[in-house]
C-alpha cells in the first residue's frame, strides 16, 4: 500500500503539533528555573531597597520585606546624615574612579599593545614577570605599599589610589587587552604601515578602535572595583573630607551610640546607582564590538 | 613607475635561512609574477620588497635607491593583501582615503583621487558602507583601489584573488590585467595558482626552496622549461616524465622503445624525458609507439584528459579534443616525437637538442 498525499499531510501536522507542546512545556520550565535564579540573586537588593525604607526598629526586628511605614525621608536624612554632606563624598569618589579608569583604559592598552605588537628585548620575561604580579595576594603588598607611599609623602592624598592606575599596575587587564589585540589580524598593522602609520598611530586608528569591547570591559570592571573599593581609601584616606562613598557609609555604624541603618541603607542604594548607569552605558560597546568583527 | 633589483638578497628566521641569495631585476612597468609551491619563499620576498619583513643579508633597491633601511611607508608602493586587511571600522571612502590623509595631502586633492578610483572601480555606490557589508569580491575592489588611490611607483600583490570564487577570479583577473594596461605600473605579483601566471604575467619567476629556479616570459616556461623542477611546475596538468636510458642511437624510453637522438660522449646514461599531455600523438604519428588502457576519462567540455595506463603499469596523461569519445577500459596507442619532447640530464638540467628548431 502507498501513502497518499492527505497521509503525509496528516503525519506532518501531527508531528508539528508535538514539537508545539514539546516546544511550549520545555520553555515554561526554561522560564521558572531562570526567574528563581534571578529572585535569588536580586533577593539581597530588593531587601536592601526595603530596608532603606524601614524604620530602624523594623530592619532587624521584623522578617517581613515590607515597611510597616514608608520612612522616605531616609534618603534626605542620611543625605545630610553626617555633619559633611554625601554631594561632597560623591564627588570625591567620582574623581578618583573616573581618574581611575581613565589611567587603566590608556596605560593598560598601551602596555598590551607594546606585549602583542612591538619587538623589543625582553619581551617575554617582562611578559612572565607581570603574569606573576597576577598570582600574588593583595594583601602581601598591602604593607611595602603603604610604607613607600609614606616615604613618598602621599598618604592622605588621592595619589596612591589614581597614580598605579596610570602605570598599568592591573596586570589582569593588561592580559585580557593582549590577548584581545593578539586576535586582531596582523594584516591590519601591515596595511596601516604601507599606509604610512607609525607604530603610535596604528595603535590609535586600528587597534584602539577594533578594541572597544575589550576596553569597554576593563573600564566597566575598574569603575566597579574602584567605586567600591573600600580597604585602598581606610588605609590612605585619614581627612574626612577627602573621604570616598563606601568609606562614610562606614560611619553610620557608630560603635559610641545608635547606629542609622535606615539612612545607611538609603546611601548605600543611591551608591548603587553610578555603578548601574556606568554598566549600561558602557556594555552597548561590548556587544558593538563584537558586531564589529567580520573581517573575511 | 620604478624598477626593482634583488641582489643576493637572504632571509633567515634565527637560524633557519629560508632566501638563499636571490638576485632578480624587475624591470620598469613590467607585470612580474613570482610563482612557486607553497612554503617557497614567495610571500617572504614580497614582504621584504614591502619593507614589512627585515632583509637579512644582500640589498633591494627601488628605482634608484637603496630600500634595506627606508620604512614600508617611505617606498612609495601600494600592496594588496590576500585577507584584503580592510579597516572593519573605517567605510569604505576612509579606507581609500586612510593613507592620503597619513600623507597629509589637501582634502580637494584626496577627494578627487577617491572619486576617480571608486569610478574606475565600479565601487561609487559602496563609498558609505563597511567592508562588512560587502561581498568577498567588493571588498577586493576596495583593496585595490585603497592600492591605486595613492597613485605608487610599485604595486604589490600577495594572491590577491585566492579568496575569490571561481568565477569571480576569473573576472577580477581580467580587471586586474587591464588595470596594468592602463596604469603601466611596475606591477609584482605572488601567486600559486599558475593560470593567473601565465595570462597574468609579463614574466614569471619560479620559486622552490628559497631558490629562483627559473626567470622567463610565460612561452618560455612553458615551451623551455629550464629544469625537472620547472617542466613539472609549470603546465596543467603536469608534464609525463620518463626515466630513459642513452644508447649509441637515442635515449631507451620503458614502454616506448629508442627514440632516435643525436648522442654524444659528453651524454649521462641515465636522462630524463618529458612530455606534456597535449605533446603525445593519438593517430600513431609519432617516432615511437606504445598501446595502454584508458583507466579515466576527464571530460572537460573544449578538451578531455586521459589517464593511460602503460604494459609497464606506468600511468600518463594524455590530452584528445574534447569531442573523442574515449571510455575506461578502452585501448589506446600514444606514440612521441623526438622533437617535441623535452630533455633532462642526470643533473635535472635541461639538455637543449631541439630549443632552436622549435623556437
Amino acid at each position: 500500500m502507498t501513502l497518499t498525499a492527505e497521509d503525509h499531510q496528516a503525519a506532518a501536522a501531527a508531528i508539528r503539533a508535538t514539537r508545539a507542546r514539546r516546544a511550549r512545556r520545555s520553555a515554561i520550565i526554561k522560564h521558572f528555573f531562570l526567574a528563581s535564579c534571578t529572585l535569588i540573586m536580586i533577593y539581597p537588593l530588593i531587601w536592601l531597597f526595603m530596608s532603606s525604607l524601614k524604620p530602624d526598629n523594623q530592619i532587624f526586628g521584623d522578617l517581613s520585606l515590607w515597611p510597616s511605614a514608608f520612612q522616605w525621608n531616609n534618603y534626605p536624612e542620611g543625605w545630610n546624615g553626617l555633619y559633611i554632606s554625601f554631594g561632597t563624598f560623591f564627588k570625591n569618589s567620582a574623581f578618583v574612579t573616573i581618574l581611575a579608569v581613565i589611567g587603566n583604559v590608556v596605560s593598560c592598552s598601551f602596555a598590551a599593545y607594546a606585549f602583542a605588537r612591538l619587538e623589543f628585548k625582553g619581551r617575554t620575561i617582562l611578559f612572565a614577570l607581570m603574569m606573576m604580579t597576577l598570582m600574588i595576594p593583595y594583601h602581601v603588598v598591602l604593607i611595602p605599599q603603604y610604607l613607600l607611599f609614606l616615604q613618598a609623602g602621599w598618604v592622605n592624598t588621592y595619589l596612591p589610589l589614581i597614580v598605579p592606575k596610570f602605570l598599568a599596575a592591573d596586570a589582569f587587564f593588561v592580559f585580557l587587552m593582549i590577548q584581545f589585540f593578539r586576535q586582531l589580524p596582523r594584516d591590519l598593522d601591515e596595511a596601516a604601515m604601507i599606509d604610512g602609520c607609525s607604530p603610535f598611530k596604528i595603535y590609535w586608528a586600528i587597534i584602539i578602535p577594533l578594541s572597544l569591547p575589550a576596553l569597554a570591559t576593563a573600564a566597566i570592571f575598574t569603575f566597579i572595583y574602584t567605586w567600591e573599593d573600600f580597604l585602598g581609601p581606610l588605609i590612605y584616606l585619614t581627612d574626612i573630607h577627602d573621604y570616598t562613598v563606601p568609606l562614610a557609609l562606614r560611619s553610620f555604624l557608630a560603635q559610641d551610640s545608635v547606629s542609622q541603618y535606615g539612612q545607611m541603607f538609603a546611601i548605600s542604594v543611591l551608591s548603587i546607582l553610578p555603578i548601574i548607569l556606568f554598566f549600561v552605558f558602557f556594555q552597548k560597546f561590548i556587544i558593538r564590538g563584537i558586531a564589529m568583527s567580520g573581517l573575511k | 613607475m620604478a624598477s626593482v633589483s634583488l641582489n643576493n638578497v637572504v632571509k633567515s628566521y634565527g637560524k633557519v635561512e629560508v632566501i638563499h641569495g636571490v638576485d632578480l631585476e624587475v624591470v620598469d612597468g613590467e607585470f612580474l609574477v613570482l610563482v612557486g609551491p607553497s612554503g617557497c619563499g614567495k610571500s617572504t620576498l614580497l614582504r621584504m620588497i614591502a619593507g614589512l619583513e627585515e632583509i637579512t643579508d644582500g640589498t633591494i633597491s627601488i628605482g634608484d635607491r637603496i630600500v634595506n633601511d627606508v620604512p614600508a611607508s617611505q617606498r612609495n608602493l601600494s600592496m594588496v593583501f590576500q585577507s584584503y586587511a580592510l579597516y572593519p571600522h573605517m567605510s569604505v571612502r576612509k579606507n581609500l582615503a586612510f593613507g592620503l590623509t597619513n600623507l597629509k595631502m589637501p582634502k580637494p586633492e584626496i577627494k578627487r583621487r577617491v572619486t576617480e578610483a571608486a569610478k574606475v572601480l565600479q565601487i561609487e555606490e559602496l563609498l558609505e558602507r563597511k567592508p562588512r557589508q560587502l561581498s568577498g569580491g567588493q571588498k577586493q575592489r576596495v583593496a585595490i583601489g585603497r592600492a591605486i588611490v595613492r597613485e605608487p611607483q610599485l604595486f604589490l600583490f600577495d594572491e590577491p584573488l585566492s579568496n575569490l570564487d571561481a568565477e569571480l577570479r576569473v573576472q577580477m583577473r581580467v580587471e586586474l590585467a587591464d588595470m596594468y594596461h592602463r596604469l603601466g605600473t611596475t606591477m609584482i605579483y605572488v601567486t600559486h595558482d599558475q593560470v593567473e601566471a601565465m595570462t597574468m604575467a609579463t614574466r614569471i619567476v619560479v620559486l622552490r626552496d628559497g631558490i629562483i629556479e627559473q626567470v622567463g616570459t610565460p612561452f618560455e616556461l612553458y615551451n623551455f622549461p629550464q629544469n625537472k623542477f620547472v617542466a613539472t611546475f609549470i603546465g596543467s596538468p603536469k608534464m609525463n616524465m620518463f626515466e630513459a636510458t642513452v644508447d649509441g642511437i637515442g635515449a631507451v624510453l620503458p614502454d616506448f622503445g629508442t627514440l632516435a637522438l643525436h648522442v654524444d660522449d659528453t651524454w649521462a646514461t641515465k636522462i630524463s624525458v618529458g612530455i606534456r599531455p597535449e605533446q603525445f600523438a593519438l593517430n600513431g604519428s609519432g617516432e615511437t609507439s606504445s598501446t595502454g588502457t584508458i583507466t579515466l576519462v576527464e571530460y572537460l567540455g573544449s578538451e578531455v584528459y586521459l589517464y593511460v595506463k602503460l604494459p609497464s603499469g606506468h600511468v600518463v596523461l594524455a590530452r584528445d579534443n574534447g569531442k573523442a569519445t574515449h571510455k575506461a577500459g578502452d585501448s589506446i596507442t600514444l606514440s612521441i616525437t623526438a622533437s617535441q619532447a623535452h630533455y633532462y640530464g642526470e643533473n635535472g638540467l635541461r639538455m637543449p637538442l631541439f630549443d632552436e628548431a622549435n623556437s
